[in-house]
């Protein structure tokens, strides 16, 4: 399978601060890349460099280049809504819109206008909180207000209205950080399952859910990135010292 | 908690719970007396003097209709423009300007807020006054004067100038508080709109649905400030108490004819009618207030409900 995004020479400055360090790398098509490293290390950055939510930073500058699908996104013509609506992204606390269920999930698909009429909206709606494994839980409650659901169900409801817009990729950031051990096992299962048709990076600080979900993993330390390679290696054979010293430390 | 200041501290306490009591018993005892004082008019015309629309101190008929009247629609007009207007400082200040000019610009909005009453009046007497008499009044009447509301004499002063006046007042305070509010609805959300590949525009407004009641707080409140308004609204309504279709037409508020009035109100009637209204106002404007705050303070609730889900 071919390298749904190519990552060349990436540097990253927050106004003096530089936050990345040269970064080269290839994700390839649908699979689970994990990135992991201590906090603070550039793994959200890095994330956000992928669908251009940076932009909104306007101290923020980089350098290099990042092709999805063979174009350069940060090339001046580059139209962000289409590049945002591709590459869809899950945040670390879940962010419902203050809707009612089925308008959460309809919210992209509107402003987008992917719909062709009400019952085409309906099925979309339906299709992505089918893939978002969570159609069974809320198909009697769509008008309710989405902070009527617990904290996985609501995650899970942001992953259907990433979903609804028809992404090719999915970044996701710490998308199981502050979900119960229940709740996370159902988020990791969903990854593995949206794999088959999504290229999915994932940020985490949990070494186990890399090691479980991930194909790669990359791994990050003070803006570097020191190491890619299929995550079995990774985690039985590192090529680096320092990612062995991160994992025997997380592990032990 | 038993410790060797524990005298000193519940002497602290007390003192503090006397000078909190001391706020509601003053509210208690001004509605109180208010009631008390009114009870002439309320006797001698019960309902009727809030419906009756004649007003004629010196025959003894009071008819409160003509200054509620004023009151709510030069109210109402201040709102329909301030509102937009504040809206779009706000969202500017907010989600669009750089913080190099938005600070300057909030600071700027802050002092207009402070600018005395008397000196917006004046500024309406001079200026707003003939600018409606000779630009704004003639171009209405031109392009709407088929309406009632546009039709009659143009002298510049009445209804229409009162309200514009009102709203240049409010707009700060709704301004601020929109500005607030619009402030403290969580990055997350603009995220979320902006990944979804929303425009600006498009996240601004889920920007503002999140803080919707935050939002109906501040108009509240600038309903409240305008129905309150006096100085400047006394020196440019016209305060003649009448009930017209035509916004050129002079009216009068509750609170330009309290302060217009009460010196030379003698006869106890007289008296009595005046407080009744000034009841009428502070009642109206302390529910009306209360509301606002409700609805503010809803906002600040409901964003933390959605951010620990
Ligand atoms: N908006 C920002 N402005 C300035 N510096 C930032 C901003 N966001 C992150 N940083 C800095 O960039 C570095 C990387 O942060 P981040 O990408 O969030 O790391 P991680 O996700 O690996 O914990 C940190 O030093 C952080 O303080
Ligand atoms: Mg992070």
């Amino acid at each position: 399978m071919g390298n749904k995004i190519t990552v060349k020479n990436l540097n990253f400055f927050y106004g003096k601060d530089q936050a990345l360090f040269d970064i080269s790398l290839k994700i390839p098509e649908r699979e689970v890349m994990a990135f992991v490293g201590p906090s603070g290390c550039g793994k959200s950055t890095f994330l956000r460099v992928l669908n251009r939510m940076n932009d909104t930073i306007p101290y923020a500058r980089i350098e290099g280049e990042v092709k999805i699908d063979g174009k350069d996104i940060y090339k001046a013509k580059t139209d962000v809504v289409a590049l945002r609506r591709k590459v869809g992204m899950v945040f670390q606390k879940s962010n419902p819109f203050p809707k009612s269920i089925f308008d959460n999930v309809a919210y992209g698909i509107r402003i987008n206008r992917m719909h062709s009429s009400k019952k085409d909206l309906a099925e979309r709606v339906e299709k992505a909180l089918k893939d978002a494994a969570l159609w069974e839980e809320v198909k009697d409650r769509l008008p309710t207000s989405a902070f009527g659901l617990s904290g996985g169900q609501q995650q899970r409801l942001c992953i259907a209205r990433a979903l609804a817009v028809q992404p090719e990729v999915i970044l996701m950031d710490e998308p199981a950080s502050a979900l119960d051990p229940i709740a996370t096992q159902k988020i990791e299962e969903l990854v593995v399952e949206l794999k088959k048709k999504y290229t999915i990076v994932i940020v985490t600080h949990n070494m186990q859910q890399a090691a479980r979900i991930s194909d790669r993993t990359a791994f990050f330390m003070l803006g570097k990135l020191i190491e890619v390679n299929p995550t079995e290696k990774m985690f039985t054979n590192p090529d680096d010292k320092l990612t062995e010293d991160y994992i025997t430390g997380r592990f032990g | 908690m038993a410790k060797t200041g524990t005298f000193a501290d519940s002497l602290f306490k007390g003192v503090l719970t006397v000078f909190a009591a001391t706020i509601i018993l003053v509210v208690v005892a001004m509605i109180a007396m208010m009631f008390w004082n009114s009870l002439p008019t309320i006797r001698e015309f019960g309902l009727g003097f809030l419906v009756g629309s004649d007003w004629q101190p010196a025959s003894d008929v009071y008819g409160a209709l003509p200054f509620i009247y004023g009151t709510i629609v030069s109210s109402v007009i201040a709102l329909i423009l301030a509102v937009p207007v504040s809206l779009g400082i706000a969202i500017f200040l907010v989600e669009q300007a750089p913080k190099s000019i938005a600070s300057p610009i909030a600071f700027m909005v802050e002092l207009l807020a402070a600018i005395p009453s008397v000196v917006y009046g004046l500024w309406g007497i001079f200026v707003l006054a003939p600018f409606i008499r000779n630009y704004l009044g003639p171009i209405l009447q031109n392009y709407l004067g088929w309406l009632p509301l546009f039709q009659g004499r143009l002298t510049g002063i009445g209804m229409l100038t009162g309200g514009v006046i009102m709203a240049i007042m409010v707009t700060p305070i709704i301004t601020a508080v929109v500005r607030d509010v619009l402030e403290v609805v969580p990055n997350t959300q603009r995220d979320a709109a902006l990944a979804l590949g929303a425009t600006k525009w498009e996240t601004t407004l889920i920007v503002l649905e999140n803080a919707s009641s935050g939002i109906a707080g501040a108009v509240v409140l600038g309903l409240g400030r305008a129905l309150g308004e006096t100085m400047a609204v006394t020196m440019v309504i016209g305060n003649a108490p009448q009930i017209s279709a035509s916004l050129f037409e002079p009216a009068y508020t509750i609170a330009s004819v309290l302060a217009a009035n009460f010196a030379e109100a003698t006869d106890r009637l007289y008296l009595s009618a005046l407080i009744e209204m000034g009841l009428v106002l502070f009642l109206v404007t302390f529910v009306v207030n209360a509301a606002a705050k409700v609805l503010v303070m809803g906002v600040a609730k409901g964003t933390n409900a959605a951010r620990q889900a």
